[in-house]
């Protein structure tokens, strides 16, 4: 535990709390947009792009493998679009083949990187599970501003996400382009994942993205509320989850945060506000009570009254 | 000046040609039916002309000019179906959406707006439901609240994609109620339409559309036994009872 009070530790911990909030505002977009698993294809899509980015320059340099990563994600969405479109085949096939297939190149990459010189001690197998506490200061920085970006897309264009997600074709009609909301869309989802697998791993961030979302769904019937609820379960899904991991030498974060985010979830589908089992069959049994109440008043009021025509 | 004119207007759906020249001029201040059978392409001459589907040939003109000059004065109301009611707002929130486009892009709303959508939802009978959840809606309600937010717009051209499908018979009286009251104050209302028993009452222009155009005209002129039998061949068992 000394390492919490570390500058570095104290660095790490922020930034697993921003960038949970940031996945856990782009998770909403993506509930919205029916497309969860689309954020599961592009995380597991960027692993050769880190690995690739990482043979060129020879050593772990943020930036490179961050562009490498986007680069690789986003070639996997053009690829599932394309495939989609240019072929019978659905999107959800399209996703699960692109999905395995760059997972699969990125391990063969990273068996290859591993074996040469100098690769061992890369830390690149962190990236498969994320390791939030081999970042150092820079990365933290690099990150950081990546998340607050994001962040701020999505603050700033509020009204227009939500127009954009109920009502595509209509926002179209009010002269919002789809185009470019889709284009802004897959680049901030992107975003959120390169940033986020150096903590998370490409296996788990999309759980970062999907669960915080759905667990939020439970609480709200407003759109406002469930973007800021799913932030503070993502931020604090990945705070909790980066604190437990570094109670373990070489414990990897992703798992964690997946763990803390799935407790949040598992609370919410039993408590939730709106959505919850146990809220709505607690409704449900309120409402047997007063129609039952109602229907002993009735009869006895119906007694008394032919008691009095006897009487 | 015509409000809307469409000349040899082509498109396809997946494969298949859908329309094909489609050709017709709308005057101010007409409330036109869109007829036509299933499949007779109603849903995407409307899609096409509001640019949400491409076309292969042909042009629209809105008020002598293009879509993207003119959309402020265009108002589209989709199917009903096309949206998921599941998304989490309110009927309030939906009627503001329509005033987007004055608001101005990554502004916040103000009390105005506000106000002048809450207006919206009371003509439509809807203001008891302002902050009612929008899954909670009846299918009626939903296409109420559709309808006040393209009134919010303030438009001069309307495009309705079968708003009366499906809603009850107090709907369907506040829709038509307020599509006469737009007609009265001089914009043009363009409808697809599925109940061909309610065109002559409702409607004083008609589109008669069979993949391209059958008949188009007022009513009373066109709306004959002859043309909507051309238009939906041998499929119409109720022109016999007529």
């Amino acid at each position: 535990m000394g390492m919490l009070f570390s500058a570095n530790a104290q660095w790490v911990l922020f930034s697993a709390l921003i960038l949970g909030m940031a996945s856990g505002m782009i998770g909403c977009l993506a509930y919205w947009k029916r497309q969860s698993l689309m954020s599961d294809a592009l995380s597991h899509a960027a692993l050769p792009g880190v690995v690739i980015g990482f043979s060129v320059i020879g050593s772990k340099n943020m930036p490179v493998m961050i562009a490498g990563a986007a680069i690789s994600a986003l070639l996997g969405a053009l690829m599932i679009q394309w495939i989609r479109s240019s072929s019978r085949i659905k999107e959800d096939t399209a996703m699960g083949m692109i999905l395995s297939v760059f997972f699969g190149f990125g391990i063969m990459m990273l068996t290859i990187v591993n074996r040469s010189a100098g690769g061992n001690q890369s830390g690149l197998d962190s990236f498969i599970f994320g390791q939030a506490a081999s970042m150092v200061r820079k990365d933290v920085y690099t990150m950081l501003a990546l998340a607050v970006i994001v962040i701020l897309v999505v603050f700033l264009a509020f009204k227009e996400w939500k127009l954009f997600l109920f009502d595509p074709d209509f926002a179209r009609g009010l002269g919002l382009s789809r185009r470019l909301m889709d284009g802004i869309y897959l680049a901030v989802l992107v975003m959120v994942i390169v940033i986020g697998i150096q903590a998370v791993g490409v296996i788990l961030m999309a759980a970062l993205l999907i669960i915080p979302a759905v667990s939020a769904r439970y609480w709200t019937h407003s759109f406002t509320w469930m973007v800021i609820l799913s932030a503070i379960f993502g931020g604090g899904a990945g705070m909790v989850g980066t604190l437990i991991s570094t109670m373990g030498v070489g414990w990897p974060t992703g798992p964690f945060i997946v763990l803390a985010s799935s407790v949040l979830f598992v609370f919410s589908l039993v408590f939730g506000k709106e959505k919850g089992l146990w809220t709505k069959a607690m409704q449900i049994r309120l409402q047997r009570r007063e129609l039952r109440d109602a229907v002993i008043e009735a009869s006895t009021a119906k007694g008394r009254q032919r008691g009095g025509e006897v009487g | 000046m015509n409000v809307l004119e469409i000349v040899d207007l082509s498109a396809s759906y997946r494969k298949n040609k859908v329309l094909h020249d489609v050709s017709f001029r709308v005057q101010p201040g007409s409330l036109t039916s869109i007829v036509g059978p299933n499949g007779a392409g109603k849903s995407t001459l409307l899609k096409v002309i509001l640019e949400l589907h491409p076309k292969l040939a042909g042009s629209v003109s809105f008020f002598g000019s293009t879509h993207s000059k003119m959309k402020k004065r265009i108002g589209y109301v989709p199917q009903r179906g096309s949206v998921d009611w599941d998304f989490p707002t309110n009927a309030l929130d939906v009627v503001m959406m329509g005033l987007y486009g004055q608001v101005g892009w990554l502004k916040w709303p103000n009390r105005s707006h506000r106000e002048k959508a809450l207006a919206s939802l009371d003509q439509m009978g809807m203001a008891d439901y302002a902050s009612r959840q929008i899954s909670q809606l009846s299918g009626g309600q939903q296409q109420r609240v559709f309808l006040a937010r393209a009134l919010v717009q303030d438009a001069d051209l309307y495009f309705m994609d079968e708003p009366l499908a499906g809603v009850d018979a107090a709907t369907e009286r506040a829709i038509m109620t307020t599509l006469k009251e737009l007609k009265n104050k001089g914009k043009t209302v363009m409808v697809v339409h599925h109940d061909l028993q309610t065109v002559e009452d409702y409607f004083d222009h008609v589109l008669l559309l069979n993949r391209t155009v059958v008949a188009h005209g007022k009513t009373k002129e066109v709306f004959t036994k002859d043309n909507v039998y051309r238009a939906y061949g041998g499929t119409l068992r109720w022109m016999k009872e007529a």
